[in-house]
């Protein structure tokens, strides 16, 4: 149990990050990034070709998030043209091409057949240790970076990308350009993103390309929005409270006799979205946010 | 020198010319209201000037420099400032936000900045603090400093566009229809703070329906019509000029 609780910790610390960037685009610029998974995708692919290579891990990660924060800023300079849904099927559409490409360059990525024997984390421990090593340097990580996004939040920068929000014909009018401020907030958004995925790359030892369908994007969004849109306290609860929905109705089984091992997992997915509906019908503002979806 | 000056400006949606062949120079200190009918292309031209609008022939120069393909935001900072017909506040700022969000702070709202160098961030803070105070006093929104931006009534927000762009320090004001949608005690306040600006020695161009507000303030009218400028001189003369008289509704001013 206490394997697959770390384990169960580890991915909420791992979407907990993710959220933490998405959160920064969308709570407070308003930016809507339906491509968020892109960006984990390259991180995980960087980090584990670099890491087969021989190249030593601490390294691999920070040219993960590297990777994935200069492949933002085409994106950014989309968004520059395009507000609200047009930006989120360009960005939709960014993250599918990201997949299909590491589908596709078999000479790099091997495909579909995914890279299998990635290096693991503290190969020198073992057992729960060395699950309890991850988990902590992970939660040393996501504690680092969610303050140093609230930081951000309370910066004139950060307020900045609320005026934006709010308002971007008028920052313009007062002599400012919204666009050096929207790309920085894609790249730093994409960079945790990447981060996020070297963790997962690491953890899991093997990636494929079906692991990053747009759903990982969606849970994302779920995660802020449970937690409560634009507050970084919510962006962590939210994913907590997402795997809670997602691995709580694992057990449901138990108590719903007569359901097929292959029904079950449609059940679940409809469970979840059921959950879904009603904490936004009744928390339309999420745990901790200021407004509503 | 003359803070505005605009040559020969034409501005072309399709077949259509919105504005036709505009010269307009305005010194600097100047009064200036534009009105005309719905059409007449008062609100193009305004957005030709500020930058929102490309001109399809002609040049725009402000303080002797060439800004016609200059981006809205480089005019601003040169102090060319603007404010909106409906307003743009930060609906989720605080007043007080909304105008330390409007300082020039390129230094202190870089990314980097929001980690590094905190206190001397926080340092200038204070002081921008203290000048919006003192421009919040002087637009008597002293009252409603702390509370969200939107929550205001469209008299107040009008008033907060204004302060707003006086963070920027600006040499001209272009302000579009600041009277509509107003309370006339709040149109009476609006006034009461444009004069003051215009003592200061701030060029204003103000574009309004209302003539009758605009009459009584401003030193200099102009009156568009068709995309053309029909008359252009102190309001009563140029109130009291047939055409004027034509293009309002056939006579009734």
């Amino acid at each position: 149990m206490d394997a697959y609780l770390l384990a169960v910790g580890t991915i909420v610390l791992i979407y907990a990050l993710l959220a933490v960037g998405l959160n920064l685009q969308y709570g407070e610029t308003g930016l809507i990034n339906f491509g968020h998974v892109a960006f984990f995708a390259l991180g995980a692919y960087t980090s584990a070709l670099l890491a087969l290579r021989g190249w030593p891990l601490p390294l691999t990660f920070l040219a993960a998030g590297a990777v994935a924060a200069l492949s933002a800023i085409p994106l950014g300079f989309a968004a520059l043209r395009l507000r609200d849904d047009y930006l989120a099927i360009v960005t939709l559409g960014f993250s599918e091409t990201v997949r299909l490409v590491l589908q596709q360059e078999e000479w790099l990525t091997r495909g579909v057949q995914g890279l299998p024997g990635i290096p693991g984390m503290y190969t020198s421990l073992a057992g729960t240790p060395r699950a309890w090593a991850i988990f902590m340097t992970l939660l040393a990580v996501t504690a680092l970076a969610a303050w140093a996004i609230s930081l951000l939040q309370r910066s004139p920068f950060g307020r900045m990308l609320r005026a934006i929000r709010d308002n971007e014909p008028a920052v313009q009018a007062l002599g400012k350009n919204p666009a050096g401020f929207k790309i920085r907030v894609f790249m730093v958004g994409a960079a945790l993103a990447g981060i996020a995925g070297a963790f997962y790359a690491h953890f899991i030892t093997f990636i494929t390309p079906e692991q990053f369908i747009p759903l990982v994007t969606f849970y994302v969004w779920m995660s802020i929005i449970l937690g409560g849109i634009g507050s970084v306290r919510g962006a962590l609860l939210g994913s907590t409270l997402l795997m809670f929905f997602l691995e709580g109705s694992r057990f449901i089984r138990d108590a719903l006799p007569g359901i097929a091992e292959v029904q079950m997992a449609n059940v679940r997915l409809a469970l979840i979205g059921l959950a879904l509906v009603l904490f936004v019908l009744y928390r339309p503002q999420g745990l901790f946010g200021k407004r509503t979806v | 020198m003359n803070v505005l000056q605009v040559h020969e400006a034409c501005v072309n949606f399709d077949a259509f010319r919105a504005v036709d062949d505009v010269n307009l120079s305005l010194a600097s200190g100047e009064l200036l209201g534009i009105a005309g009918t719905n059409g007449a292309g008062k609100s193009t031209l305004f957005a030709a000037i500020a930058g929102q609008q490309d001109t399809s022939a002609g040049r725009i120069e402000f303080q002797g420099a060439d800004v016609t393909r200059k981006p809205v935001h480089e005019r601003a900072r040169l102090g060319l400032a603007r404010t909106f017909q409906t307003p743009r506040e930060f609906a989720h700022l605080s007043v007080l936000e909304n105008l330390l969000a409007a300082a020039p702070n390129r230094r202190h709202e870089s990314l980097l900045s929001s980690w590094v160098g905190r206190s001397a961030s926080q340092r200038h803070e204070l002081e921008l603090v203290r000048q919006a105070d003192e421009i919040l006093a002087f637009v008597k929104l002293m009252p409603v400093r702390d509370q969200a931006a939107g929550a205001l009534s469209g008299g107040q927000k009008k008033l907060l566009e204004l302060a707003r762009v006086l963070m920027l320090s600006p040499k001209l004001i272009m302000l579009d229809e600041p009277f509509a949608g107003v309370n006339p005690v709040l149109i009476g306040e609006i006034i009461e703070v444009l004069r003051k600006l215009h003592a200061r020695g701030i060029a204003l161009i103000v574009v309004e329906h209302h003539l009758q507000a605009l009459k009584s303030f401003v030193q200099r009218l102009i009156v568009m019509d068709q995309g053309r400028i029909l008359a252009d001189g102190d309001p009563h003369t140029v109130l009291d000029d047939p055409r004027v008289q034509a293009a309002y509704m056939g006579g009734v001013v």
